[in-house]
């Protein structure tokens, strides 16, 4: 079926007008000899049947809210999404607009994503936020190229904590491509991200140091130090952040950051194996104009009516073409209004209890699982919702047996720290109930028996 | 933390939709931001309580002493929201005839497919026979992206068609890379193109060459041949172009571009007009983009999230970004194959986290491909090219058409009439007093004050007669009483903006008013 509600009737009636005789006639500047191919796709569904096929698939999926009981992170959260939340996003008059480049006929979306800029400042510490980037990877790569914007090109290198998830880090590469940025620092996949090793390795050719907050491995450390040193060396620091992280924890704003991103997944935003999400960027005033992505300013209308528009659009790619820094021109407008629902609806307290909970939980399954002979923490900073566990085997076996008894088990930091291959990097939120860390434990308990 | 609220222009104390004199040190509210709306101590959702033992908390140096976020009820947050989305102009309440966009309908089947549970709530580093579900919709949308493009690989990770043309440029660059091919680096780019394609050639550090398009809006052949030389990585090139026609010399081009070592790179904003008429692939393009948020329905979202998957021919699959999802066994009558993500041998590395817009991108195309078929996948491009042919035959006799041929799916008109101080923009807003969401305007810039205008396939002819009217209507009245036309939009809740103001003052963000209690 096809949603074109033209009639026989009525297309003949166009042709007539157009001049033509036909639908063919119309493509007569195309090849002939590549014109109107038989592309060999499945016959068309009609809306029951697709309904039918696309329930089958999603259903031979083992989901984590009935199938699995899920402790998997790293980079991605099971958390509750209020109701409210979908309920806002699905109007039709916010995720049928386009862009929105007619702030007249705008508003909804402008002032929702004004909303989101500030939400973001606010829960970050800094000055502006930016209407959003791809992801928390992406918005990592943008901050490099912001740095290195920032200093002309004349300071070339990139220090990136080793606890940087892999992800980012391998996105960064990616983007620095032909940037003539060159990147370091990842090279001692054992150290802390606080380390007099990483801010050794700053110096006088050196834009920006990239940390992780938590970090990879979970750990939280206050960086206001770090970035002290790196700052009398002249560099910019980057802070990667978890959202939720943020509503306990000191804000990388207060740390002396003066770029923080991370991915907003944990607001508000389902995992839908693995997105879209939205990457949140915030800055510094001093950096704004360097700064890619959209950008709503607040000001008025002919009628004196306080109104938004995106505003320094002449940073982008749609003006400044070749010179431009990024060549980004979409934000992920309707999940950075999903983030600012969710934001909105939980409020200070409700994602002040969200975050409570994740660290009392984490903490509680630390404590049961680290009870089981063979089984520790390997670090001992303060943590937040995830945790590193060694485990007495590879923790790929551990995980294959946690399947079997219907768990999604950590994360095998084997996959990129071929060191690190009997770590389970565990994550804990709010869906997790202590039946479910009870379980947990239980299975690995049993495990050691048999 | 409590900035000063005067200057974000807050007015806290002031109702909803309050008149106020009108000055720009107190603007009229018509709807306050949440942080206006806070009130201290109220709660929006509450969590359930802990049912585990209780752990100390961090040792306080580590902790936030304020968190200034705004604390609403529910039905706060509701009308909140409800209000803002009556100020948008959107598909569903209207015509968008946005050139280079296509504003299609976007089927509400989507919607639903894509938030089923199973899709909704899996991780994306959850083991893959976990996720066999996941691994079929995105190797079955590869396989059917590749057929629709004539195309040999696809990568569906690209976030949008802007990181889709990056990653495009990267594969480029590392394909002349393998070969020892060290000396190319400029990107040849007709003068109508995208922003976004210089934009992503700047991020490579290569330098661009503009070529210029011939008096029909084709590529022109001879400035081409001119730039045509061994430090030529490729062309990027829209077809059809941003002018709405399709190149009628395209073979030559792509000849022209081969001939000197070059690859061709399609952008696929326009995939629109190309469904089931012509594959990229079969005309000699080497690597393309597709926007799924244009061409296969996704929903713009007011600016996002899109979607920009990347085919490339065969001598370039092994330098896509990783990772791919592969068949890595066939199943038989008894047991399904086994999906699975694979890394090209010479991949480029990974565009973004995880695996690209699954939920929101992958799930929603599926359903619209599935749903249409070879043959619906035809009719939207006829049907797309139709109805702006007949709003070019309805309107060319009003507005000068600058290349004036059959069009495909969009065509660009002039905004301006002889001996009238009217420009594109007045006829922009004049035509949301109408109803109706103005045009491109402004761009392609090889076009003076140039309206684009692209109907898409999901509009009847009644619609299409009512702009068509709207626009003479305009013409008429840009002679008879222009006034109308420089104050409009006048019928709708917002007018003009100051952005002067907006760029100048910079307010990027509001706070919780001046002696907020955050403490209660």
């Amino acid at each position: 079926m096809t949603y074109i509600p033209t009639s026989p009737h009525e297309r003949e009636d166009m042709l007539k007008t157009i001049g033509v005789k036909s639908l063919d006639d119309l493509f007569e500047a195309v090849p002939a000899k590549h014109r109107f191919p038989e592309l060999d796709l499945p016959p068309a569904l009609t809306e029951m049947e697709a309904m039918a096929e696309l329930s089958g698939l999603a259903q031979s999926n083992e989901n984590v809210r009935g199938d699995l009981i899920s402790f998997l992170g790293a980079g991605m959260y099971n958390h509750y999404i209020p109701s409210v939340v979908d309920h806002m996003v699905r109007r039709g008059e916010f995720y049928t607009a386009y862009t929105p480049y007619q702030p007249e006929i705008s508003q909804g979306t402008l002032q929702a994503i004004f909303e989101y800029q500030s939400l973001m400042s606010a829960l970050t510490g800094m000055d502006v936020s930016n209407a959003s980037h791809y992801d928390g990877a992406t918005a990592t790569a943008e901050a490099v190229s912001l740095a290195y914007a920032q200093f002309r090109g004349k300071r070339k290198k990139v220090i990136m904590s080793p606890s940087v998830h892999p992800q980012y880090r391998a996105v960064v590469h990616t983007y620095a491509q032909g940037m003539g940025v060159e990147i370091a620092g990842e090279t001692e996949a054992d150290a802390s991200s606080d380390s007099e090793a990483l801010l050794s390795q700053v110096d006088d050719n050196t834009c920006l140091l990239v940390v992780q907050y938590p970090d990879f491995f979970g750990r939280v450390y206050d960086y206001t130090k770090l970035i002290e040193g790196a700052h009398a060396k002249g560099a910019l620091v980057c802070v990667v952040a978890n959202p939720t992280a943020l509503a306990m924890f000191k804000s990388p704003g207060e740390m002396g950051a003066d770029i923080v991103v991370g991915d907003g997944q944990p607001l508000g935003i389902p995992m839908w194996f693995g997105g879209p999400s939205v990457g949140f960027f915030t800055t510094r005033k001093n950096y704004v104009h360097k700064m890619a992505g959209r950008l709503v300013g607040e000001t008025i209308d002919n009628r004196g009516q306080r109104a938004y528009v995106l505003t320094l659009t002449a940073r982008e790619q749609h003006i400044k073409r070749e010179r431009a820094t990024s060549n980004i021109c979409t934000n992920q407008g309707l999940l950075a209004l999903a983030t600012a629902i969710y934001l909105s609806v939980l409020g200070k307290k409700g994602l002040q209890q969200v975050a409570n909970l994740c660290y009392q939980k984490a903490h509680y399954a630390a404590r049961e699982l680290t009870k089981i002979s063979g089984y520790r923490l390997p670090h001992h900073e303060p943590f937040f919702h995830e945790f590193v566990l060694e485990c007495p085997g590879p923790a790929a076996n551990i995980n294959e047996h946690l399947l079997e008894h219907g768990i999604l088990g950590g994360y095998d930091l084997g996959q990129d720290f071929p060191e690190r291959k009997n770590h389970l990097l565990i994550a804990v939120t709010e869906m997790n109930s202590k039946a479910d860390i009870d379980v947990l434990a239980e299975v690995l308990l049993e495990m050691n028996n048999d | 933390m409590i900035k000063d609220a005067s200057t974000a222009g807050l007015s806290p104390q002031k109702p909803a939709g309050q008149a106020s004199a009108v000055s720009t040190s107190s603007p009229k509210i018509v709807e306050p931001t949440i942080f206006d709306l806070s009130s201290p101590g109220r709660i929006g959702v509450t969590m359930p309580a802990s049912d585990v033992p209780e752990t100390a908390l961090p040792p306080k140096h580590l902790l936030r002493s304020e968190l200034p976020l705004p604390e609403l009820a529910e039905v706060d947050v509701v009308r909140h929201y409800m209000h803002l989305s009556k100020f948008n102009y959107s598909v569903d309440s209207g015509y968008y005839p946005l050139g280079s966009c296509t504003m299609k309908y976007n089927p509400k089947i989507n919607e639903d497919t894509c938030r089923l549970p199973g899709f909704l709530f899996t991780h994306p580093l959850q083991p893959t026979e976990t996720v066999q579900g996941n691994l079929v919709v995105m190797y079955q949308l590869q396989e059917w992206l590749k057929e629709i493009s004539g195309f040999a690989g696809m990568t569906l990770q690209p976030a949008a068609g802007a990181q889709g043309e990056f990653t495009g440029v990267l594969i480029m660059r590392a394909y002349h890379q393998s070969r020892g091919d060290m000396n190319r680096t400029k990107m040849l780019i007709p003068d109508a193109a995208h922003g976004t394609n210089p934009a992503s050639v700047g991020m490579m550090g290569m330098t661009v060459v503009t070529i210029p398009s011939d008096s029909r809006g084709n590529v022109d052949l001879q400035a081409l041949e001119a730039a045509c030389d061994d430090t030529v990585v490729g062309m990027m090139l829209t077809n059809p172009n941003t002018l709405g026609l399709f190149d009628e010399n395209i073979e030559k081009v792509v000849a022209l571009v081969h001939g000197c070592g070059g690859l061709m790179y399609g952008d696929g904003a326009n995939m629109n007009a190309m469904l089931g008429i012509v594959r990229p692939g079969d005309l000699g393009f080497d690597v393309m983009h597709f926007n799924l948020h244009k061409t296969f329905s996704v929903p713009h979202g007011g600016g996002g999230p899109g979607v920009g998957p990347v085919g490339v021919a065969a001598h370039l699959v092994d330098f896509l970004p990783e990772p791919l999802v592969g068949k890595l066994e066939e199943g038989d009558d008894d047991t399904a194959p086994l999906f699975g993500f694979v890394k090209p041998a010479k991949s480029i590395g990974r565009m973004k986290a995880f695996h690209g817009h699954f939920g929101g991108g992958f799930v929603r195309s599926f359903t619209y491909i599935a749903m249409h078929g070879p043959d619906g996948l035809k009719d939207i491009a006829q049907y797309a090219v139709l109805n702006a042919n007949y709003l070019l035959a309805r309107v060319r006799h009003t507005y000068r058409i600058p290349f004036d041929r059959i069009c495909m799916h969009e065509f660009v008109a002039e905004g301006q009439f002889e001996g009238s101080d009217v420009r594109a923009l007045d006829i922009s807003k004049r035509l949301m007093d109408y109803n109706f969401h103005p045009p491109t305007n402004y761009f392609p810039l090889i076009v003076r004050e140039a309206l684009m205008i692209e109907p898409t396939e999901t509009e009847n002819k009644d619609t299409l007669d009512a702009f068509a009217d709207a626009l003479i209507k305009i013409a008429e009245e840009a002679k008879t009483q222009p006034e109308l036309l420089h104050n409009a939009p006048s019928t709708t809740q917002f007018g003009r903006m100051d952005e002067v103001k907006a760029a100048r003052e910079l307010v990027l963000c509001c706070w919780l008013p001046e002696g907020y209690d955050l403490n209660a």
